[in-house]
């Protein structure tokens, strides 16, 4: 316990993600806090890459969390820019509401 | 290493903490304020594990962009207020119980997955990368970055030029009954287009409007 080893940052990932996952199967009220789920879950993944790159000695995890974070930034924006598109549209994001591919 | 210790359990406890309140909590802007504490902690995290690279670069990122739009967003959708309950309402309650268990079960494999690999034997040797201890995090990130990834560094650059275009795009609307300057009527206006040369006659004027 005392000793913090690759398994305590890995176990933290795994909760952080697991934490992830709750907020996208349960929610169903609004689309924004989903967006953050997922902002959660690529961050669970950044925590293992860059656990692993330190205790591994290796950089490249490291390279890999900047790309990730990358792909997390452009993400953010493209999903809030289709929210606020269809808020325009419907004027509604609760996710009860959006049942319209339902047919 | 007792203190990386207990500030390693104090950092991971906060994340963890703040990431149920981010799910959890009634009020969005709640949940975004929630979503920035869990990034700064992990931070911390990083800066304290030896990538401090990376959780300034977090910190930046995370706190100074993308949860500032999503604080954005929410405030200009006036959503702020609208319920985010998912406990206890009884109307939606079929999936309640299913989506916990799959969670679980998910953080269970998580689990054993981490409990039970191990290296692989030659692994340490097969690593090309290996950290320099003399130079800094930062620099041995950017002798990597720009030598040997530095078509995969280029090619981020077109995503986020991607995104940039597409949340444009998507979000451009031409509003009707607005009148717009038109900057390329402006610049190809010519003298012969604004005045006109009469010559009048004396004691007769001009029309004007004709």
């Amino acid at each position: 316990m005392i000793n913090i080893g690759l398994g305590h940052y890995l176990t933290l990932g795994a909760i952080i993600f697991t934490i992830g996952i709750v907020g996208i199967f349960l929610n169903r009220k609004n689309i924004i806090v989903i967006l953050m789920s997922i902002e959660l879950i690529l961050l669970a993944v950044n925590i293992n890459l860059v656990a692993f790159s330190i205790f591994l000695e290796d950089i490249s995890g490291q390279i890999f969390t900047l790309f990730i974070l990358t792909v997390a930034a452009a993400e953010a924006a493209i999903g809030l820019a289709i929210i606020v598109v269809y808020y325009r549209n419907s004027s509604t994001i609760r996710v009860e509401e959006i049942n319209s591919l339902k047919g | 290493m007792l203190a990386h210790s207990i500030f390693f359990y104090i950092f991971s406890l906060i994340a963890i903490i703040s990431a149920i309140m981010v799910t959890v909590s009634k009020n969005t802007v709640h949940s975004v304020f929630f979503l920035i504490l869990d990034f700064i902690s992990i931070s911390c995290l990083f800066i304290m594990i030896g990538a401090e690279f990376l959780g300034m670069i977090m910190l930046i990122v995370y706190v100074g962009a993308v949860a500032v739009l999503f604080l954005f967003v929410v405030m200009m959708l006036n959503v702020a207020q609208q319920k985010n309950q998912w406990f206890s309402a009884s109307e939606n309650s079929q999936h309640v119980p299913i989506g916990l268990i799959v969670s679980l079960i998910i953080f269970f494999e998580l689990i054993i997955v981490i409990g039970g690999w191990k290296y692989k034997p030659d692994l340490v040797s097969a690593m090309a990368l290996n950290i320099d201890k003399n130079i800094s995090n930062t620099h041995s990130i950017g002798y990597v970055l720009y030598t040997d990834y530095i078509h995969i560094f280029q090619l981020s650059g077109m995503v986020l030029l991607v995104a940039m275009i597409g949340a444009i795009v998507l979000t451009f609307r031409q509003r009707s009954g607005v009148k717009r300057q038109s900057y390329f009527k402006q610049i190809s206006r010519e003298r012969t287009d604004g005045v006109e040369t009469i010559n009048v006659e004396s004691n007769k004027g001009v029309k004007i409007d004709d």
